[in-house]
């Protein structure tokens, strides 16, 4: 029995797991692609489209997919749900006046049929800004209080200075195996 | 693994080795499911691409929401990093950027590719996205755009410099800031990138012409690597030059310029420079020298391509400068034996051009062996030399009408069949001694043609021609032969030209009447309808009935009998159907008699079409310019009373061509009235003209019955108003000269908006030149296909003749177009065809004055001894007044 489980659990680590990065434009998403793919800040531009990597973590594959946030760009995004594995849900903890959107956005993505098996982790991005709201506050905000049947957590970044995202990644990669 | 296989099947079972043979649409986009797969089968997916793309390439058309779908499932590939695929992706984007929507989606993938270390994918990633990049995307990629251009790349840098080429047709303004990254890539060392750059700057600079003439003189200073570059700097100074000439500059240095690119070390360049300078309009035997020697050279190239162009380029100029050419001669005569037949067949068909009448025997034995073996295209080229050596040595006429009907008698498809016919019967009518050569020969053919159109022509003309002949028995063979044989077209078209020959050759009318009463039993309607017509007019023996009922045919315009036989059944109407009542068609102006060296193609083509319509061929009847002028003229109730139009005359210009304000004038003759048009047009975009009226001053006897201003009159939108004028009761009168001035109130107005500044406007006019009246103005062109019957019908009772001496004209081919341009009359019988070396000539003239009075005028010319043309002008008319007006006008 313990060797067919360890069959199974090679056959999933030989698998890429598949990852939306998905916010409201302006989030950080694209940074954040990119310093976990290169492990350094690059100079984005607004994202049309998407950017689509494979990230190496801890020997685990990652093919990562950072949609753009704009608001004319969003409509697409559930082009890209189906096999998803996991979704990277990343607000801009600065931007009080949008939450409510990125709350709206997140809702009715999570309402989507593809998306029920997705493990989910919420970064509340740009912590190391002033006036930047707190984990809880983020937490309240996006109503993840009434979140039912669903793997999450979430987590206070700085895609910037590098900080949260290991955790982030930690926390989903242990996830993501458990969960088979 | 089992989709491999059956493709392979697949493979191996389609006929023909193509892998995509039986690739159907539905099935593919099916299959283009794979894409959203995870992990992408990159050799799947760039199979079923490619299967997409030939798709598309074959002219399936894809609907948006399918596109679409293939589209996004497309984007999905770009998480693969398998180098094939992704080219290939970027095709697919290319293809279904203007079918599928949102495309834009793969902005950001494409811009990182561009940007991106792999090389294979910068150029063609650069591509993509200009296909999916629109006006409002395109700010965003600017940068990248700009850095493209002066990539380090070659290949990179080509590819944005000819993207930005496409971009400037729909964002002109944001490509045109990018015109110092293009003066850059000017100056790179790759040759492809310096042309490109070239053509970017042109592009933004093209409108501004002073910027092309600063970038020419630059560039003629320094020389440029890239020979394409070197091409296209030479098109440009071709256009300057161009656009220099007619302004009136200066262009020495600049065909200093193209000169000295024939001794550039690229033979590209050279051949460029020497076609460039034979097409310029300017060019003259100084400059054309050098040109024609290169390409000389270039006649006795290794390379078959050099030679090609070469002969091709002196073949067109042997049509403009025949003299210039003659210095190559000899070295074409090495080329007839080219073993590339094009080569040979231009070679030889230049020779024919500028070699004198002594050769022409031998070149024709030449062609001959090998004729059969070059294609349809070169056969017509060789055709096309023929017939301008035809009217140039009418002499020749048998040799080569001998070799004409050789080459009808081999295999061809229509258009070269039809410009065969075209020629011969082009001679025929050029050259009275090759008319019963060239008819014999077209029998010939129809013996044995496949295409109805041309039997249908050929028998026309039999019909017309063939009762003028020595033997006209002898046609008729032919002729009935057709009855029989063929189809009902061609059978139709056959009773008629019997018929000509019965109405014209009273000793042939028994047997055609037997011939006719056979026709009566044919299965098809027409040809029996045409057979029971012509019997019973035939039949009855009157000379008059046979000229108006078989031998002039309809001359009313068909589009117009049409209307008005449906508004005669729709109304019912006690009195019969008055034909007079339709305006005559006025007879299309097509024989441009081909000066001798041009080829004309349309010219002999329209010929029999004009006098063939109701008895012929069954031709579309397309609405003539006064079938518009009936339309337009008939909607204004004011000149409803003024019964049908008869007549419109050509537009006449009343202003210089750049003035303030353009105006012409149509004259419309009625039976008594006339209706001037006068169409406007004002150039000043910052005026508005307002109440446009013209103030005509009529002559003696003319009335000014109503004027019908023109409202408005916007910035270049053109605007008509009328002037109806009633003519005098005396026919003799109804010549003169009207003055005319434009009257009008004016507005400032905005140039952009074109509303006007204020409401208030000032009263101004403008001066126009005089409309004349003259008597062309009341004739209608009509044309008679036997002069000869139609003057013996009309009778002596109102026949006037003067002489007249007309010393300013030297020769009698001036004093014929003079006289018809001055008459309105339709010449005859090709009687507008002065024999070459002949000193007198008959001109015969038929026509129609307002009021349906029939005018014939036969007019003898002779050069006289001391210089001049005297011309004995007879006339005859239905009416004593009308012969005297057309008799008086000459002199």
């Amino acid at each position: 029995m313990g060797g067919l489980l360890s069959y199974f659990r090679s056959l999933i680590g030989s698998r890429e797991m598949r990852i939306l990065i998905l916010g409201l434009d302006g989030a950080g998403k694209t940074t954040i692609l990119y310093r976990l793919q290169v492990g350094e800040v690059v100079t984005t531009i607004p994202t049309i489209g998407f950017n689509v990597e494979q990230v190496t973590y801890k020997n685990l594959k990652f093919q990562v997919w950072d949609l753009g946030g704009q608001t004319s760009i969003r409509p697409y995004w559930r082009c890209y749900y189906s096999n998803t594995d996991a979704i990277i849900y990343v607000v801009d903890s600065v931007d009080k006046d949008r939450i409510g959107i990125s709350k709206q956005e997140l809702v009715s993505m999570l309402e989507e049929e593809e998306l029920k098996g997705a493990i989910l982790a919420v970064l509340a991005n740009k912590q190391d800004m002033e006036g930047a709201m707190s984990v809880a506050e983020v937490h309240q905000a996006l109503g993840l209080d009434l979140l039912r049947n669903r793997t999450f957590q979430i987590f206070k970044t700085s895609a910037i200075k590098g900080e949260g995202l290991d955790q982030a990644m930690d926390w989903l990669s242990n996830a993501l195996q458990s969960r088979k | 693994m089992m989709g491999m296989k059956r493709d392979k099947k697949d493979e191996e079972d389609a006929s023909g080795g193509n892998p995509f043979h039986n690739v159907e649409k539905t099935a593919v986009l099916q299959e283009a499911r794979i894409f959203n797969e995870t992990p992408v089968k990159a050799r799947r997916c760039t199979h079923v691409l490619t299967k997409i793309l030939y798709l598309i390439n074959q002219g399936e058309v894809l609907g948006t929401t399918e596109a679409t779908e293939a589209f996004f499932a497309m984007t999905k590939l770009f998480q693969c990093k398998d180098v094939v695929l992704r080219r290939m992706v970027y095709l697919g984007i290319k293809e279904l950027a203007t079918i599928a929507a949102d495309v834009i989606i793969v902005t950001s993938s494409l811009t990182k590719d561009m940007t991106g270390k792999e090389d294979t994918y910068r150029a063609p990633a650069i591509r993509a996205l200009t296909a999916i990049t629109d006006n409002t995307s395109l700010q965003a990629i600017e940068r990248y755009m700009k850095q493209a251009i002066v990539d380090k790349s070659p290949a990179v840098s080509s590819a944005a410099l000819v993207s930005s080429l496409h971009l400037f047709k729909s964002a002109p303004d944001v490509v045109k800031r990018w015109v110092n990254e293009a003066q850059e890539a000017l100056n790179s060392d790759n040759v492809m990138v310096q042309y490109h750059g070239l053509g970017l700057l042109y592009q933004i600079r093209k409108t501004d012409r002073l910027g092309v003439t600063k970038l020419v003189a630059k560039l003629t200073k320094m020389p440029l690597k890239s020979p394409y570059a070197a091409c296209h700097l030479i098109r440009m100074v071709c256009k300057l030059i161009e656009e220099e000439e007619s302004a009136g500059g200066e262009v020495t240095s600049l065909m200093d310029y193209l000169e000295s690119c024939l001794r550039h070390k690229s033979e590209m360049v050279i051949y460029e420079a020497a076609h460039a300078i034979v097409n310029l309009r300017r060019t003259g035997p100084r400059e054309l020298a050098p040109a024609i020697s290169v390409l000389q050279l270039f006649c006795s190239s290794p390379k078959p391509a050099l030679r090609f162009a070469a002969v091709r380029t002196l073949s067109n100029v042997a049509m403009t400068h025949p003299a210039a050419v003659t210095a190559c001669n000899l070295d074409l005569e090495n080329l007839i034996t080219d073993s590339n037949r094009s080569i040979a067949t231009l070679a030889i068909t230049t020779l024919l051009k500028t070699g004198g009448e002594a050769s022409v025997d031998r070149l024709m034995k030449q062609i001959a062996s090998f004729v059969s073996e070059i294609s349809d295209e070169f056969k017509v080229v060789v055709v096309e030399a023929i017939r301008s050596l035809g009217l140039k040595y009418p002499r020749k006429h048998s040799t080569l009408m001998s070799f004409l009907s050789g080459m009808l008698r081999d295999e061809g498809g229509l258009e070269y069949k039809a410009s065969i016919a075209d020629t011969i019967i082009a001679i025929v009518e050029d050259n009275p001694d090759a008319k019963e050569a060239g008819l014999t020969h077209l029998c010939e053919f129809i013996e044995d043609c496949e295409h109805t159109s041309l039997a249908v022509r050929i028998l026309h003309l039999l019909g017309r021609e063939g009762p003028r002949t020595k033997q006209p028995s002898k046609y008729i063979r032919f002729i009935y032969n057709r009855v029989i044989l063929e189809n009902a077209a061609v059978r139709a078209a056959a009773v008629s030209a019997l018929s000509h020959f019965g109405a014209t050759c009273e000793d042939l009318l028994p047997n055609i009447l037997v011939l006719l009463q056979r026709s009566q039993m044919d299965t098809d309607d027409e040809v029996r309808d045409r057979a029971t017509y012509f019997y019973s007019v035939l039949s009855r023996k009157q000379a008059a009935l046979n000229s108006q009922y078989i031998l002039e045919g309809l001359q009313a315009s068909l589009v117009t009998l049409e209307k008005a036989l449906l508004n005669y059944v729709q109304q019912p109407n006690e009195a019969p159907f008055d034909l007079k009542s339709v305006p005559l068609a006025p007879v299309i102006e097509e024989r441009l008699v081909a000066p001798s060296g041009q080829i004309d193609g349309a010219g002999s083509r329209a010929a029999p079409a004009s006098v063939a319509a109701p008895t012929a061929t069954r031709l579309p009847a397309t609405a003539t310019r006064q079938d518009v002028y009936i339309e337009k003229l008939s909607a204004i109730p004011q000149f409803a009373s003024f019964g049908p139009l008869f007549k419109s005359s050509a537009p006449a210009e009343l202003t210089e061509s750049e003035t303030e304000y353009v105006v012409r004038c149509v004259k419309h003759t009625y039976a008594q009235h006339m209706v001037l048009q006068f169409d406007c047009t004002n150039t000043l975009s910052d005026q508005l003209l307002e109440n446009v009226n013209v103030a005509v001053e009529a002559p003696e006897g003319f009335d000014i019955l109503l004027s019908i201003p023109c409202q408005k009159l916007e910035y270049s939108v053109m605007g008509t108003c009328y002037v109806a004028l009633s003519l005098p009761e005396s026919v003799l009168s109804s010549t003169g000269t009207c003055s005319a001035t434009l009257k009008f109130t004016v507005k400032d107005c905005d140039p952009t908006t074109g509303l006007p500044d204020s409401d208030d406007g000032y009263e101004d006019d403008y001066v126009l030149e005089d409309v004349e009246i003259g008597v062309s103005d009341h004739i209608q062109r009509s044309a008679k296909a036997s002069f000869g019957t139609a003057w013996e019908e009309m009778g002596s009772m109102n026949e006037l003749q003067e002489t007249f001496s007309l010393p300013a004209i030297r020769t009698l081919d001036e004093a014929v177009r003079n006289i018809i341009s001055f008459l309105g009359l339709q010449p005859c019988e090709w009687s507008d065809k002065v024999p070459e070396g002949k000193s007198a000539h008959s001109l015969l003239l038929s026509g129609v004055f307002r009021g349906g009075y029939e005018v014939l005028v036969r007019s003898k010319l002779a050069l006289s001894p001391e210089g001049g043309v005297t011309m004995q002008l007879s006339v005859r008319s239905g009416d004593a007044e009308v012969s005297e007006l057309v008799a008086s006008a000459v002199g």
